[in-house]
């Protein structure tokens, strides 16, 4: 399969939306909003649930099911509220010493006037910074599109699986193009060359697993489940230093002494 | 008519103007006002530690690095060889040990010269070192910004060095090191949502294009135009995220005070 026939599987209308896993693969689901300073940005979902019985706090990207729910959640394109709101919910997690679990599903951060003048770089920046150190585990799926600095702000963690046609790159294949070649209409050509498909990942040791789409559910559940019952076992010094070590690492393999 | 005061008063107010902003170039015996885009671009890393670091005080920090090019992306491997000759540098990144004012600090610079000072693998690692160097030898760490944001040519692995240098920085700021972050001409992308925002103190330099999104992709989005001013460094003073704007002129001045008042020794 050609690079850019995942990009658009990635982005199928059809797909499953995090809305989709909250139901499927936890129970007792409390939405929580609002950044607490601010406002409601509805692209960014979350709250607590029981995974297993145990409570785990979910954040992830919202896209819609039709064109009026991807307006209303301005299709996963999130301002410094959203990215403000996953990092209160993630502090949170911290505090009650519940997992953290993550989907990524987004085209990138929000590149509008009012995301800038409230701060959208301080908001992104924050929640890196923030996530490098949580001292609760932290495990991402990436579902569908994973793009940019907007997506890489709330999958910072101990481990990253993707689904087999999901994609996780620095920009959009049409961005990469438009940049590089000043053609946007090459996004074909720009997503081959971008190495941006679940093999080419982990590869890179960006992402540690790849889940197969047969039967996404219980696939994911899985590889959660497994994510979960080994991270639980580390202390918490081990796995927040292990985690900042995954990190600093990128890519060792290109600096020599 | 303008009288000879009036006259003499514009006079002063171009000059103050050149001086903050610009550089002035005599062409025959008029003088030219060089806009402060044109400036930021010719002022480099070098001019830069010049006019901050004490004099002779500037060790550059070793980093010995092989090709960094994880897509093997068609001439980028060449574009930087040729990059390396024009400039001096061996990435867009130049850092060291120096004094400023008479007071220690770790100083790294960007360079637009070098692909408008985008990050790729080097520049985070570079970047990640010098916070290193800062917190096992227990220096404040200055970092000059500037950057188009993360670079193409390094694809997945030049997102992750926002991770990456974040991850460094704040650990840094955690063991009660001194991070101050100065935003110069342009920072963007991937560095402005990194380590360029993570400054125990903030300062911008004045007239600096500061951003997440790049205006002409905002206009793209909004379908207008943006108002004048907007993502200066002005405008983020004015909302709150940056401590101070500083004229260049200024910033020697004002980097030594503040060294001055997180220096145990010297209060």
């Amino acid at each position: 399969m050609k690079a850019f026939d995942r990009v658009l599987k990635a982005r199928e209308i059809a797909r499953p939306k995090i809305t989709d896993y909250v139901e499927a693969l936890f129970t007792d689901f409390f939405e929580l909003r609002g950044d607490g300073l601010k406002k409601e940005d509805k692209s960014i979902y979350g709250g607590i649930a029981l995974f297993h019985g145990e409570p785990v706090t979910v954040i992830g990207h919202r896209k819609g099911k039709d064109a009026s729910e991807n307006i209303d959640c301005n299709f996963a394109m999130p301002g410094p509220e959203g990215y403000r709101k996953a990092l209160r919910l993630m502090r949170q997690a911290e505090k009650f010493k519940r997992p953290v679990i993550t989907f990524v599903d987004t085209p990138g951060a929000y590149p509008g006037l009012e995301a800038e003048m409230f701060g959208q770089s301080q908001a992104i920046s924050e929640s890196l910074a923030v996530m490098s150190k949580l001292r609760t585990p932290i495990v991402t799926i990436v579902t569908g599109e994973g793009s940019s600095g907007g997506a890489l702000a709330i999958s910072v963690a101990d481990r990253i699986f993707m689904l087999e046609n999901a994609i996780y790159s620095v920009l959009s294949p049409e961005g990469f193009a438009s940049i590089l070649w000043h053609e946007s209409a090459r996004k074909a050509e720009a997503a081959e060359v971008m190495k941006l498909t679940a093999d080419d990942l982990l590869k890179f040791g960006v992402a540690d697993g790849i889940i197969s789409e047969d039967s996404i559910f219980a696939n994911v559940d899985k590889a959660l489940s497994e994510a979960l019952s080994v991270l639980k076992k580390k202390s918490t010094e081990e796995l927040v230093e292990e985690r900042y070590r995954k990190y600093r690492k990128f890519d060792e393999r290109f600096c020599g002494a | 008519m303008v009288t000879a005061v009036e006259e003499r008063k514009n006079k002063f107010i171009r000059y103050k103007n050149l001086r903050e902003n610009a550089t002035e170039v005599l062409e025959g015996r008029a003088k030219i006002v060089i806009p402060a885009e044109k400036v930021a671009e010719a002022y480099t890393a070098m001019d830069r530690v010049r006019d901050i670091a004490d004099a002779g005080s500037f060790a550059e920090l070793s980093c010995e690095f092989g090709e960094t090019d994880p897509l093997e992306f068609n001439g980028y491997s060449e574009k930087k060889k040729a990059l390396r000759e024009e400039t001096g540098l061996h990435d867009a990144v130049l850092s060291g040990r120096c004094t400023v004012g008479g007071y220690p600090a770790v100083m790294a610079v960007m360079d637009k010269r070098f692909m408008m000072a985008s990050m790729g693998i080097e520049v985070g690692e570079k970047i990640a070192r010098a916070a290193e160097y800062a917190m096992e030898n227990g220096l404040p760490l200055i970092i000059f910004t500037a950057s188009g944001g993360a670079r193409m040519q390094e694809g997945m692995l030049a997102l992750m060095q926002m991770a990456k240098t974040s991850a460094v920085i704040e650990r840094f700021k955690e063991a009660g090191g001194l991070y101050i972050s100065v935003l110069t001409h342009p920072t963007t992308g991937g560095v402005s949502a990194s380590f360029a925002t993570l400054g125990d103190i903030t300062l911008a330099e004045l007239g600096a294009l500061i951003g997440f999104a790049g205006p002409r992709v905002i206009e793209q989005t909004i379908g207008e135009k943006l108002p004048e001013g907007f993502q200066r460094a002005e405008f983020l003073e004015e909302h709150g995220f940056v401590d101070r704007v500083v004229a260049r002129r200024e910033m020697k001045a004002v980097l030594t005070k503040l060294l001055k008042l997180h220096n145990k020794e010297s209060l």
